[in-house]
């Protein structure tokens, strides 16, 4: 399914796409757009990279929107947290590509787990840095990279498809190939982005939410306030700047849009919500949380 | 053998004793404590006998012990670091066999565990790049098990000779463990003060190597006991951790 997107990228890049503008003072495509218009833009089948990490700053408006939709037999692509519970629960996910699946306060995210312990979906488990090593292969558009990880692991028992190579030069040691993840699309929540595509995120870590967007056809970042491009440093140093509009798609404006994960600084993790989705039946907490104008 | 334990060092603090001896002389690498008393052992090795580690928030920053800022390491510059080798890890495990192979994803098949747990995180790339050692707070037959479900860390049969894989101990609540065997099998290293060479080895899934002396888990020094009580861990959340 990797590459179905070129079309709508293209799109972007030459201001076709339905939505899209041309700002008035500058000529730079105007990407802003709803959670609605980015699910109209994704399809079923699709390879879905969602940044964050565990449960913190994860795309939740959009998971939510994703949720809304009929879109399913996804590939989700993910450093996982409720997101892929979620997913999972309401059965969109065909296959998930992770190293694991975590609420952080809640070390096991129970609804991935039922899916798994009952066998619900199909799991590509990486290690870490293989999953890092394959999200900068794509991003490089490299075939693969290798990583000093995972040989001598069940990794490799249970991802057959794995290939290692083995150095060209004197030391002749051999690693694991780590294929590209290349993603028809990127899911990621930031704290400012401008209407232009730039993403600025003002807590710790960046995760790896620009590598996302860089191994993706098309990204779709959103974000808790659109402010004007000058506003993005006004109070805070060019480095926060984590994504480039160049491999950005549409902007979101979602003002807790990563609840009830954490966006800091913008606000912690709201483990109240966190505790009710972890210990309510899917069904149940889902009819509250879809609902027309649920909390946010 | 006869108890040589001062009635007014806990368990817990025998623990942390343990866990921070696995930092020492390590010089200026990080350390990289999973669970709470290997988190005071490290902060306690920081702070007496190997002045030069590096410690973290838990999340993006590296800090002193009294958690001043020196500098940031979010995951992506964590997971390069470890490739660096710059790092000793202490990480938890769900199952753990003789050679030292550890799990941590799933319980039961993999294809359709009986429990799915983490998954298998950053322990294959861990223990291919960094010294490695174990924190099991409680030491039963459910962890050491003959055989692993699925292979997270590398234990050293399934090493390979690979560059940088290094097991160096596994820290319980009854004891220290380590690979100094010819096979590098596990064996008895040390018996925390009260426990009996039988009792580790009953709670143990496999024959383990033990010497014809096993020596007690060592002391700590006044000094090293004021830290724990007093500065790392006044609220004695330890004892949650290992309440024996």
């Amino acid at each position: 399914m990797t590459g179905a997107m070129t079309g709508a990228a293209t799109g972007a890049a030459t201001g076709v796409m339905t939505g899209v503008t041309t700002g008035a003072t500058t000529g730079a495509a105007d990407k802003t757009m709803t959670a609605e218009d980015v699910v109209a833009r994704l399809a079923s089948g699709m390879t879905i990279g969602i940044g964050g990490w565990g449960s913190r700053r994860k795309p939740m408006a959009l998971v939510r929107a994703l949720l809304r939709s009929e879109i399913t037999d996804l590939t989700v692509v993910s450093c996982g947290g409720p997101d892929v519970g979620m997913l999972a629960a309401a059965g969109r996910i065909r296959r998930l590509i992770a190293p694991f699946v975590t609420l952080d306060s809640i070390p096991l995210e129970p609804n991935y787990r039922a899916a798994r312990e009952q066998g619900r979906l199909q799991l590509t488990e990486y290690d870490e840095a293989m999953f890092l090593w394959g999200l900068r292969a794509a991003a490089s558009r490299l075939p693969f990279l290798p990583v000093r990880a995972g040989l001598g692991s069940d990794v490799m028992r249970v991802n057959p498809h794995l290939r290692t190579v083995t150095s060209p030069y004197d030391d002749g040691e051999t690693f694991v190939a780590v294929p590209a993840l290349r993603l028809d699309a990127a899911l990621v929540h930031v704290n400012r982005a401008d209407r232009r595509g730039n993403g600025q995120y003002l807590g710790p870590d960046p995760y790896f939410d620009d590598l996302f967007c860089e191994a993706a056809e098309t990204a779709y970042v959103s974000c808790e306030r659109i402010v004007d491009t000058a506003e993005l440093t006004k109070d805070a140093p060019p480095q926060t700047l984590l994504i480039q509009r160049h491999r950005v798609t549409g902007v979101i404006e979602a003002p807790h849009g990563a609840h009830f994960t954490s966006c800091a600084p913008d606000y912690g993790r709201d483990e109240d919500e966190q505790r009710a989705y972890a210990t309510t039946p899917w069904p149940q907490f889902a009819a509250r949380y879809l609902a027309d104008g649920g909390t946010p | 053998m006869t108890a040589r334990r001062d009635p007014a060092v806990t368990r817990a603090e025998y623990c942390v004793i343990a866990c921070a001896e696995t930092w020492r002389g390590a010089g200026e690498v990080l350390a990289s404590p999973m669970g709470l008393i290997p988190s005071l052992g490290a902060r306690l090795a920081r702070l007496t006998f190997s002045p030069d580690l590096l410690l973290t928030d838990g999340e993006a920053l590296l800090v002193g012990p009294d958690g001043t800022v020196e500098g940031w390491l979010p995951y992506r510059r964590h997971l390069t670091l470890v490739t660096g080798g710059r790092r000793h890890v202490m990480m938890g495990a769900s199952q753990l066999d003789r050679h030292g192979n550890q799990n941590i994803a799933c319980i039961g098949d993999w294809a359709q565990p009986r429990r799915q747990l983490l998954g298998v995180r950053g322990a294959p790339v861990n223990t291919l790049n960094n010294p490695t050692s174990y924190w099991i707070p409680r030491h039963s037959r459910r962890v050491f098990v003959p055989r692993v479900d699925m292979v997270c860390g590398v234990g050293n049969d399934r090493a390979d000779g690979a560059r940088f894989h290094r097991l160096v101990r596994v820290v319980t609540d009854l004891g220290v463990l380590d690979f100094a065997t010819p096979d590098g099998s596990m064996r008895l290293a040390s018996l925390h003060p009260g426990v009996s060479v039988e009792e580790v080895q009953e709670a143990t899934g496999f024959p383990l190597t033990v010497p014809d002396e096993a020596p007690y888990t060592r002391e700590p020094t006044a000094e090293e006991l004021r830290l724990i009580r007093e500065e790392i861990d006044p609220g004695n959340t330890r004892a949650r951790e290992v309440d024996h």
